[in-house]
Parts: structure tokens; sequence; C-alpha cells
């Protein structure tokens, strides 16, 4: 992938998310919480993407590997602990990145510490005393990344 | 269950998601990959041949803010939560979304476009805690 394509790409996806209102925390908290006064924004946001979604990768099916349908300990343990993290602050990781190019300081210290959860959890799984615990589940594969599957 | 009709925002979110979805399909057109955020950040902590275009894509949707705020006003980002509670979930958000090879990008948009099972299973797995969270927090706690 070339970096001029690269950028061009993480300019377009950040004014989606920008558009859309990801980068607001308090609008993300707003669609979470369905039981107080509920903002169902964020519905059509992820209704947007994904009918677009599922036209063009369509048509991209044979440049991608065939998606996984393996269903691991990894893969749930994985998914709730970051759905506390972001039901605790409103940031997931693309607008906690966008958010530091409007110089929000808690941007910055959300993305450290994401980054360094990311090293723990990279460490976490060299460890034997973790695979064991996993039943040896831990997956290093990088489903998002290219390549892999998601 | 009461809908917010004050900041409630169809047609801004559609729009916005249309090019989040856009831009996710170009990537997986033009190149091949699944647009992955948590996957491209954790990358950074690689060097490899692909290691630039990874902190190219990235280094746009830092730009995207400022690009698209000189256009249209856009409001500063809100952190209702303090400084110990961003950084535990930052911790929280960094450490599961690697675990689960996959966060809002890679599983909500990009898998769910491609009928993953998996990606789907993470999706409803991490909006259900998210939720649960949200629940604890402003109901509960």
């Amino acid at each position: 992938m070339r970096p001029l394509f690269a950028l061009s790409i993480g300019l377009l996806f950040g004014a989606g998310l920008c558009l859309s209102g990801m980068t607001q925390p308090t609008k993300v908290l707003g669609f979470l919480d369905i039981t107080g006064r509920w903002d169902p924004s964020l519905a059509f946001v992820m209704g947007g993407a994904i009918a677009i979604g599922l036209v063009l990768f369509h048509r991209a099916r044979r440049r991608l590997p065939a998606p996984s349908a393996r269903v691991d300990q990894a893969l749930v343990a994985g998914s709730l602990i970051f759905g506390v993290g972001w039901g605790l602050v409103g940031f997931c990781p693309g607008p906690g990145v966008a958010a530091l190019g409007v110089g929000e300081p808690k941007a910055v210290a959300f993305v450290v510490a994401m980054l360094a959860g990311m090293g723990l959890q990279r460490l976490f799984a060299e460890t034997s005393i973790a695979a064991r615990l996993l039943g040896g589940s831990i997956s290093t594969a990088n489903d998002c990344t290219g390549g892999v599957t998601a | 269950m009461a809908i917010d009709w004050l900041n409630f925002t169809p047609w801004a979110a559609l729009a916005g998601g249309l090019v989040i979805g856009v831009s996710a399909g170009i990537m997986a057109l033009g190149s091949g990959r699944v647009l992955g955020v948590s996957g491209f950040l954790s990358g950074l902590l690689e060097t490899d041949a692909e290691w630039t275009s990874r902190a190219a894509l990235l280094l746009g949707l830092v730009l995207a803010p400022i690009v698209v705020g000189a256009f249209v006003a856009l409001p500063a980002p809100e952190v209702d939560a303090g400084w110990a509670t961003v950084i535990a979930g930052g911790l929280l958000v960094g450490f599961g979304t690697r675990l689960a090879s996959g966060c809002t990008s890679g599983h909500g948009v990009c898998g769910l476009s491609r009928l993953s099972l998996r990606s789907a299973a993470a999706t409803g797995l991490f909006m259900a805690a998210a939720v649960a969270t949200v629940f604890v927090v402003r109901h509960l706690a």
C-alpha cells in the first residue's frame, strides 16, 4: 500500500468520523445509554457505513481472504474488555486518534494508554501462564491489518 | 427508553457513516486490506515494510478534524470522564482490541460488511459490554 493512498484513506475515514459525531465521546455515550435519554444517531452511522460497505466489500471479495467464522475465547474476552473501556470513556481507537488532531489533552492520554494496553497484551500473549489459562487460544493474528481475516 | 430528540442527528450520522464505508471499501478495493484502526495502531510497534503506510493512514486520521474543521464548524470533543478513567479506559481498549484482533472499524464496519460471523460476534459483544458499562456508570454508581 502506497503511503499517499493510506494518507488519503485516513483523511477520508477521519472526515467520516468527524461528520458522523463519532469523535464526540458525549454523543457516543448518549447512544450507548439506551435506558437513559437515548440518542440513536450512531445506529445511522453503522447503518450507512455497512450499507455502502456491503456493496464495496462484495466487489473486493477476491482481493481479501474469506472471512473467518472462528469465535474463540480470545475474541470473546477481548471484545468484552474493549467494550468496557469504550463505555467508560466514549472513545474507540479511530475517534481517539482523530481527537488528537484537535489537541484534546485527554485524547493524548487515551491514545498513550491504548498503546500501552496493546503492548501489555503482547507481553501477556507471550507468557506461557496466559497461554495455559486461555488454553493456548490466544491469537496473535492481525485480523485487521491487511492480510489475515477479520 | 426515551429518544433524545435534542441531540439526535440522523442525517449527519448517515452521511458520516457513508463516508466511513466508502473509505474502508476503497481501501479494500485498492489494496486488499481491511481498515482496522486498532491493527494499524499496534502495527506502529513493529518495524516492517508497511510501517510508513500505517503511519500515513494514522496521520490522515489525525489531520482529518483539522481539514474538515476548515470547512465546517466542528464542536470540540467533550470528555466527561476524569483522567484516571480515561487512562484505565485506554488500557482496556488497547488490551481488548488486540486480544480480539479488531475494534469498531475492523470488526464493526469492515467485518459486518464482509458478513463475517467472527466479526458479528465481536461487535455484538463489545456493544453489549459498552451498553452495560454505561448503564452501571450512569444509573447504578
